[in-house]
């Protein structure tokens, strides 16, 4: 019961505050609802027993991008200009409506495999298992090192790219 | 009582509300923050999934993560970009970034 109203609300705070970003004019709030919508995402996590997930997306989400996205907000210096539609504004609309319709329609009419019970089932803290999964002798860590080393590229690139010449 | 659909159908609620950002904005900056609610809103997705279908696996987390790391070097280049076309150009209208346009 508890966990339902907690879900029920970081819902409407995250699809509030996303709505927000999309509807503002001033990119620097927009920025800031960001925030918020990332805030809450985190506590849905939670609500999903994801505790490692949501302590990773308030590092990485709240503590970096949105740092790294506010600082790129500040150095164009198009706040006051803010961020109009452009002139595919309706179209895009009705667009992300019908995306709507057919993922609900997808999403609601699909027989999931679920665990009977998955919701009552209490789960370990995740992030012993996912250590297991991801560094294990037959889990991801191919993946890992693939993930280290698009990270050091990106790193590269943006450094590369964004400096005085 | 909470269950799959519901998780599945606020994805689906933040993914289109970041497509149509996307679609709709001009301010480049802006279209890099409506790809992150859509990135985030898949991660919500994969996260559902992880606790309704495989509880024990955590194989759906494990997704989440990888896509949280391209997620933060997509934003890293990305805003590199932004940063050199508003040098060359001075502005990051996205409407008018059209140099390799037919």
């Amino acid at each position: 019961m508890a966990l339902s109203i907690g879900f029920w609300l970081l819902a409407i705070i995250a699809v509030g505050a996303a709505l927000t970003v999309v509807v503002l004019k001033d990119v620097f709030r927009s920025a800031l609802s960001l925030v918020l919508s990332l805030v809450a995402v985190a506590g849905i996590y939670i609500t999903l027993s994801a505790d490692f997930l949501a302590g990773v997306q308030v590092l990485v989400y709240v503590g970096a991008i949105s740092i790294l996205l506010i600082i790129g907000i500040m150095l164009t210096r198009e706040v006051q200009q803010g961020a109009p539609a452009n002139k595919f504004r309706i179209p895009a609309f009705l667009l992300a409506v019908v995306f709507f319709g057919v993922m609900c329609f997808v999403f609601l009419s699909t027989p999931w495999h679920t665990v009977p019970g998955a919701r009552e089932l209490a789960l370990p803290p995740t992030t012993v298992g996912l250590a297991d999964r991801l560094f294990s002798q037959n889990g991801y860590l191919l993946t890992v090192e693939i993930a280290g080393v698009l990270l050091l590229a990106a790193i590269i690139g943006a450094i590369a790219m964004a400096r005085d010449k | 009582m909470v269950g799959l659909g519901h998780f599945l159908v606020l994805s689906a609620v933040l993914f289109s509300i970041g497509l149509y950002g996307v679609l709709a904005k001009r301010n480049a900056i802006a279209i890099v923050l409506c790809v992150e609610i859509m990135l985030n809103a898949v991660n919500i997705a994969l996260a559902a999934f992880s606790r309704y279908g495989t509880p024990a696996a955590l194989t759906g987390q494990v997704f989440a993560l990888f896509v949280m790391v391209v997620a933060a070097a997509e934003a890293a280049v990305g805003i590199a970009i932004i940063m050199t076309i508003y040098r060359s150009r001075g502005s990051i209208d996205a409407t008018k970034i059209d140099l390799m346009k037919w």
